[in-house]
Order: C-alpha cells, then sequence, then structure tokens
C-alpha cells in the first residue's frame, strides 16, 4: 500500500465506527458503507485531507470520493 | 375517555457536577460539605472580576469511558455533560445498556433537557471567528448539531435510542425545574412511560462574561475560592457560576411497578409561572405574588398542606435575593418565621450552574429524602440580618432526616418560576 493510503487511513480512522474494516481496508472499501462513517462527516474528512496534504479539494472532486482508493486518487494529482 | 392521571415516580438519576461525577461521589460531597469551586485562571487571564467557578473536574478522562472518539468530534461542553450524566441515570434506572439493541428504538421514553446558554464555546471559539475570518467552509459539518437549542437533548435522544418526544426547554435559571415540571405532565397525561429529564450548562467564559459585566458574580474570594459561594451570609456578593449536568428517569408508577424498578421519590406536584414582570418584578427580579403563587399552587397540586413540608431546597444563589425569596418561602407556607421548615442551598457547594442548576439541585434534593439526610450550607456562619428570625431553620451542617415532603424552587431572568414537590416513596 502506498504511503498516501496509509495517511487516509490514519486521517479517516477518528470518524470510523467500524475500526475492523478500517484495519483490513482496501482501495475498494466504502466509507460510509464498510466504514460506517456518518455521511455529514465526510466533509471534514475533506478538510483533513487538505490541511494534511496542503492542498485544495473542489466541491466537485469532494462529491467524487465514495472509496479509499477514489480519495488516494484525488490526492495523488495534486501532490 | 380515561380520567385517571398517572402517578409519576423517579427510577433513575445522573449527576456530572463541580463537587463530584456520579451519584455516589456527589451524595458523598453533600454530606461532607465538599465545594467543588476553584480558582479559574482562564477568569483571571480575561478580567474577569469573578475568577472563581464551579466546573466538573476530570471530565476530559471520564468522558472517554463514556463516549467514542466519533461522537466526541461533534459535542461540545455542555452535550459532554448532559451526555454522561443521561447515560449514568439510564443506566441507574436499570434499562437496557446503550447500544445494546441494535437498531430498536425505545417508543416508550422521551427527553427534556433544558440549557440556559447553548454551545456558545462553539459558536465563540469556531463558528464566530471562521466565518468573519470568511472561513465558512472550514467550519466543517458539525456547528449546526452543537448550536442548535437542542443539541444536547438531540445528542442524548441518538445516544440512547428514545423515540418519544425529544425535545429543550429553556427558561433561564428555572430551566432543569421546569424541565422536571414538563416530564411529569407528559407521563401524567399518558403520553410516555418514561421521560429523562434535567439540564445541561457548558462552563463557557462567554457564557459568564455578561453576568460578570451586571456585577452580579461573586468578586471578593477569589484568593478562597471555596468560600466565594455564600447563600443566607450576611457577606453574601454575588453569585458563583457553576457548569455540569443533572438528570432524572421520571416514568409512571404502573411502568416502574410492572418492572420492578427501585422507585427514588414520587413527583407529587408542580407548577411553572411568570411573575408577569409587575409588582416589583422585572426581567432579573421576581415578581414575589408570582413566586408566592407558584410554590402554593405546587403544594395544591401535590395535595400538600404547608405544614407538612419537611424540607426546602431552594433557588438561594448568593445575591441581595436571598433574603426575599426565603420570606417568600415562609408567605407561600403561611407560617411564622421560627416555623419555616429547614432550608438549604446546594448552590453553596457547587455555584450557579445556570439552565443546569435546576437539574443538579433536584438530583440532590431526591437523595437528601431517599437516603434520609438534609446537606448544610456552606459558608453562611453569618447569617444576613434579614434571615436572623429564620436562623434555626438554616442548615449548617448536614444532619440526619427522616422527611417526607421536600420541595425545590427555581427561579430565572424573566420573572419565570418553577416549583416541584417530592415526596419520599413508601
Amino acid at each position: 500500500m502506498s504511503e498516501i493510503f496509509e495517511k487516509v487511513k490514519t486521517i479517516v480512522s477518528p470518524y470510523c465506527k467500524n475500526q475492523e474494516a478500517l484495519a483490513a481496508a482496501t482501495e475498494e472499501t466504502s466509507f460510509l458503507d464498510d466504514l460506517s462513517v456518518n455521511s455529514a462527516r465526510l466533509v471534514d474528512i475533506v478538510i483533513d485531507f487538505e490541511d494534511e496534504f496542503d492542498i485544495e479539494v473542489s466541491d466537485d472532486e469532494a462529491d467524487a470520493i465514495r472509496t479509499m482508493g477514489d480519495a488516494v486518487k484525488v490526492i495523488n494529482a495534486k501532490v | 375517555m380515561n380520567e385517571q392521571k398517572e402517578r409519576v415516580v423517579i427510577t433513575g438519576m445522573g449527576v456530572v457536577a463541580p463537587n463530584g461525577h456520579g451519584l455516589a461521589a456527589y451524595e458523598q460531597a453533600l454530606r461532607n460539605g465538599v465545594s467543588g469551586i476553584r480558582h479559574q485562571p482562564h477568569l483571571a487571564e480575561h478580567k474577569f472580576a469573578c475568577q472563581v467557578g464551579g466546573i466538573p473536574q476530570g471530565m476530559e478522562e471520564i468522558k472517554l469511558q463514556y463516549l467514542s472518539e466519533e461522537s466526541l468530534l461533534a459535542m461540545n461542553e455542555a452535550m459532554v455533560f448532559g451526555a454522561v450524566a443521561a447515560i449514568d441515570c439510564w443506566r441507574d434506572a436499570k434499562l437496557p445498556e446503550p447500544g445494546s439493541c441494535g437498531d430498536e428504538v425505545d417508543w416508550d421514553t422521551g427527553a427534556i433537557i433544558g440549557t440556559g446558554i447553548s454551545g456558545l464555546d462553539t459558536i465563540g471559539e469556531k463558528l464566530v471567528p471562521l466565518t468573519d475570518a470568511g472561513k465558512v467552509r472550514r467550519l466543517g459539518s458539525t456547528m449546526v448539531e452543537q448550536v442548535m437549542a437542542s443539541s444536547s437533548s438531540a445528542n442524548i435522544g441518538g445516544i440512547l435510542g428514545l423515540g418519544g418526544q425529544v425535545t429543550t426547554n429553556s427558561s433561564a435559571c428555572t430551566t432543569g425545574t421546569e424541565a422536571i415540571a414538563n416530564g411529569y405532565h407528559t407521563i401524567q397525561m399518558g403520553h410516555s412511560k418514561r421521560v429523562l429529564v434535567g439540564g445541561t450548562e457548558g462552563a463557557s467564559i462567554y457564557s459568564w462574561a455578561g453576568f460578570d459585566a451586571m456585577r452580579v458574580l461573586s468578586r471578593s474570594y477569589n484568593d478562597n475560592p471555596e468560600q466565594a459561594s455564600r447563600p443566607m451570609s450576611a457577606s453574601a456578593g454575588g453569585f458563583v457560576p457553576g457548569s455540569g449536568a443533572g438528570m432524572l428517569m421520571l416514568e409512571s408508577l404502573s411502568s416502574a411497578e410492572a418492572r420492578g424498578a427501585y422507585i427514588y421519590a414520587e413527583v407529587l406536584g408542580v407548577d411553572v409561572n411568570c411573575g408577569g414582570q409587575r409588582n416589583g418584578g422585572s426581567t432579573t427580579f421576581p415578581n414575589p405574588v408570582g413566586v408566592q403563587r407558584c410554590i402554593q399552587t405546587a403544594l395544591k397540586r401535590a395535595g400538600i398542606n404547608g405544614s407538612e413540608v419537611d424540607l426546602i431546597n431552594g433557588h438561594l444563589t448568593a445575591t441581595m435575593a436571598d433574603p426575599y425569596e426565603v420570606k417568600n418561602w415562609q408567605q407561600a407556607l403561611n407560617c411564622e418565621p421560627q416555623d419555616l421548615p429547614l432550608i438549604n442551598s446546594t448552590k453553596s457547594m457547587i455555584g450557579h450552574a445556570l439552565g443546569a442548576a435546576g437539574g443538579l439541585e433536584c438530583v440532590a434534593a431526591v437523595l437528601q429524602l431517599d437516603k434520609g439526610f438534609v446537606h448544610g450550607s456552606l459558608n453562611c456562619a453569618d447569617i444576613h440580618p434579614d434571615l436572623m428570625p429564620f436562623a434555626n431553620s438554616i442548615v449548617q451542617k448536614t444532619q440526619a432526616s427522616d422527611a417526607q415532603v421536600l420541595a425545590k424552587a427555581s427561579f430565572g431572568f424573566g420573572d419565570v418560576n418553577a416549583c416541584v414537590v417530592f415526596k419520599k416513596f413508601n
């Protein structure tokens, strides 16, 4: 797994109600369905990505983030 | 139509107080006269005249035993205090462990959780600075649920899976006691089997600053915090701001008996009114007629004569209003000064917790009835000259008691009053 994937895992951890699923997460793991993240909190996760990686994520890009892999792809394109 | 009204009893309690978390610790603190008032350096830094306050201690660690990291991301102080007290109250009532019932909703239980000034820590530290800086996007998703007036009741409703009415009441310093009155009506009318009631209040400097500016806070005991809250004393110079949460599980007697619940006390009668800011009353000072009517109406509904009241847990904040309050009790109970029932002020130990005061003090009241004691009021050895005729009724040292009936009242800005009559359950 990439360094960015591991960082994403750390960032999303406080928001995940299913920590077992997070420990076993892959690129396909869904924030809402698998990790049981409250959908309202996706906004906060994106703000945390911006702070951690010093990037800006547009609203459209943020809306497209559904899985761990989606997040890594968006971040990879900007760092 | 069924005219038979439900009797209402108390089957659980929870408390997060400046002088103790949990019923056992709170009872010991009340019995032993333990003050929770401390010097507060952050008040000194912000140049408050009052630099003491009552803030629940050790909550940074305690909250982690009750609430997940995920849920704490969206909880300010009042929500944390309220949630911990509510979970304790729920467990004390021997209801199924929160989170153990999957998607089941408890349709038979509601919550009326009052607060005086909701979420000012969130508003002052995050919402206003970020909005003013043009950084609205950076507020994230957790602002609304922390600043809406019903933030604490909504939070608790979710934690416990409540399916009855879940709402928040607010009537300044009457709030917590008003919540009990509201829950009482809900159960009495048969609308719900149980209602979790009480109040919660955070300790934000933004909540307390306005009171400091009004010069109604204690300012002469910054170096002796445990002596700062002095209800009924000649040297009372203002109230000490407090915070915390006090919760009670109100339940219909039939429901409590059906499930074999322990019953702490019965709520015999309540009244909530307003003095209309007439006859000497104002936003900040009570119309004595309103206060007396409130107490008398609660007693009448309870079917209790003034002479049957054994204990009074007063509002008694340590301002110039204390002597007026005691005289109102005397008038309402229609007794001679020397015949006033025993009276004490829980605020002498915890300060004035505003919207949580009624909740915290009703828990103290019910504990006294259930456990057979009357707690002493701290710092009133120098009884106010106007209260000397009542000196024998003012409890300075904790004593054993076989009291059956306790009257509790709270009063608030807006000239609003609430009185609840509790009776030991036999």
